[in-house]
């Protein structure tokens, strides 16, 4: 069974982070592998191991000068890694980075794909369905649980009410929460190896796509980025003993008691 | 260019439309003087409250037979763009079922979509808000090129008001071609049992984060929640962590909450949860960090540990239940 797990390098969330002039996100600093894509990462490693045959390759958009994330990936466990790193990407949306997905998975579809339910920089979260349309298979978003059996697929999807036990056949495209398993960490014998894994560069022009995806097209823009409505800190007291009878004065204040 | 058409997509849940697809509604109608609203399964037992709302037509895409709406909802309203005209745009309510059905969308009618939406005005066409860098920066976009923009809008965004009009045309909208696309299904559906008041609707919000140290600490949540008569909440950290289940999560990957009063317990305020909670009426925080970020929001702030303030304030909300 061969898995394409979507990544994303991110610059890291815990840095501060800032629009650049052209309004896209200031990327210039050091990325890593999103988080959020961990367990996509590590859910496929273990179906594939499970099925006893296959491989894992990460697929990733973005600038290729820096690819410690896929790295990270492939320190995980995956067999291969492949990036589409091209300066006209720089604005793409949703839409156009599904695009260039579609163009690389589509070369030598897998019987699974499995992305994050959402960037933790982008938080767009419909490019993995823009994703499986393009590529005409079904989807199924919000997986806590996934279990491949019998060439077949079952997945127990977050709803509001609790979860749906829902079943697909194969290929499909799949998104996981975080949380649906626990990411291992990359072993010394895993960094080592990563380091002679194969990592493939492709650009716009390779897959045949110059002119459809990135800034041009987008077909939406930003106008402007002003400054939200702030909240003002109020009171701080640090606790000595009092700390709870402060908070259920404050909380008649407002009536709440 | 001034917008004439909106359709919504709207969402039937037990026995009404859900909140944020009446919140589009009422928004839509002010924006546009035709809108009408897009629905499946039971939703067209409610077109009496569609109209009421604003819409003049309810589109229904019928019965699914099981399949996830995603891919035959987005199905039938492409079909319909062909067949009726396009709108000037399509508002999608934030939810697992709105993403999906936005997504497919997108792909099929080759237009782009909008995400994470807070507001949506007209300024010669339609001009989308977008809180960034845990709402502390507002960016505003629009669509260009020909054709309907997919807009996406969170919970909360807008005010859901009855427009008293009459009960909504009910319209067939069959589900167009969907190839192989449609076949996962939902073979069974669980249902959570929670009791008391719903994390969304709640008065009282009492949240956790990692701050609480381990899981089993996260009953002293439950239990603030439960004696203030609101609900509990999580941080993205200890979901992820498995502490408690995703649907309590609040952020921007979460549900959007704006209670009377939040009580933040054990969380330093990451913009991730910040953009969730930070319309609350009031904000009282309680971290042992005294530099938090979640402090710079709070109207009341307890610099003390979450281990001993929460447990007093628990025993003196019991002396007063």
């Amino acid at each position: 069974m061969n898995v394409v797990v979507c990544v994303k390098q991110i610059p890291d969330p815990a840095a501060p982070q800032s629009l650049d002039a052209s309004h896209n996100l200031d990327r210039s600093g050091k990325l890593i592998l999103d988080e959020a894509d961990t367990y996509g990462v590590e859910m496929a490693l273990q179906l594939v191991d499970k099925a006893g045959s296959g491989e894992v390759t990460v697929v990733s958009m973005g600038s290729a000068s820096d690819v410690a994330g896929l790295r990270n990936a492939l320190a995980m466990g995956a067999a291969k890694a492949v990036i589409v790193s091209d300066d006209s990407l720089r604005g793409s949306d949703s839409l156009g980075t599904a695009k260039v997905l579609a163009a690389v998975i589509g070369r030598d579809m897998p019987d699974l794909i499995l992305c994050a339910t959402e960037s933790s920089d982008g938080y767009t979260g419909t490019t993995p369905v823009q994703l499986a349309e393009l590529l005409g298979l079904p989807s199924v978003t919000f997986a806590k649980s996934v279990v491949v059996e019998g060439g077949s697929l079952k997945v127990d999807r977050q709803t509001e009410a609790g979860y749906d036990e829902v079943t697909s056949p194969l290929p499909a495209l799949v998104t996981v929460t975080a949380g649906v398993v626990e990411p291992r960490y990359a072993s010394f014998k895993g960094i080592m190896a990563a380091k002679n894994k194969p990592v493939e560069v492709l650009s716009v022009a390779d897959l045949g796509l110059a002119g459809a995806v990135g800034q041009a097209g987008a077909r939406q823009e930003i106008t402007e980025v002003v400054a939200a409505e702030s909240r003002q800190a109020g009171e701080k007291y640090v606790d000595e003993g009092d700390g709870a009878e402060k908070i259920v004065a404050f909380l008649e204040s407002i009536k709440v008691l | 260019m001034s917008i004439t058409s909106l359709w919504v997509v709207v969402e039937p849940s037990q026995d009404s439309f859900t909140t944020t697809s009446l919140e589009l509604l009422s928004h839509a109608r002010s924006l546009a003087t035709n809108v009408s609203a897009i629905t499946w399964g039971s939703g067209a037992t409610f077109a009496a409250q569609a109209g009421e709302y604003g819409a003049m037509t309810l589109y229904d895409v019928g019965a699914l037979d099981g399949s996830l709406p995603g891919v035959p909802v987005a199905s039938a309203i492409a079909a319909l763009v062909q067949s009726a005209g396009a709108p000037d745009a399509i508002l999608v309510p934030t939810s697992y079922d709105g993403r999906d059905i936005a997504g497919r969308l997108s792909a099929r009618l080759d237009r782009p979509v909008l995400t994470n939406v807070t507001g949506l005005s007209d300024e010669g066409g339609l001009v989308t808000e977008h809180p960034v860098f845990g709402g502390t920066q507002t960016v505003k976009a629009r669509f260009t090129g020909e054709g309907p923009g997919i807009i996406v809008v969170r919970a909360k965004s807008f005010v859901s008001e009855s427009a008293g009009a009459s009960t909504a045309a009910v319209v067939a909208a069959p589900v167009g071609e969907t190839a192989n696309t449609a076949s996962a299904r939902i073979a069974n559906s669980h249902v959570e049992e929670r009791t008391g008041p719903k994390l969304e609707d709640a008065a009282v919000v009492v949240s956790g984060g990692r701050g609480l140290g381990e899981a089993e600490k996260y009953s002293m949540i439950e239990e603030a929640a439960k004696l203030l008569n609101g609900a509990p909440g999580a941080s993205r950290a200890i979901v992820d962590a498995g502490w408690v289940p995703y649907s309590y999560q609040v952020g921007q990957t979460g549900k959007t909450v704006k209670p009377t009063v939040y009580i933040a317990c054990g969380i330093s305020g990451a913009t991730q949860h910040m953009v969730g909670m930070k319309g609350s009426k009031n904000i009282v925080a309680i971290n042992k960090d005294a530099d938090a970020p979640i402090f710079q929001i709070a109207d009341f702030g307890i610099v003390g540990d979450v281990h001993k303030v929460l447990p007093a304030l628990i025993e003196v909300l019991k002396t007063r239940a």
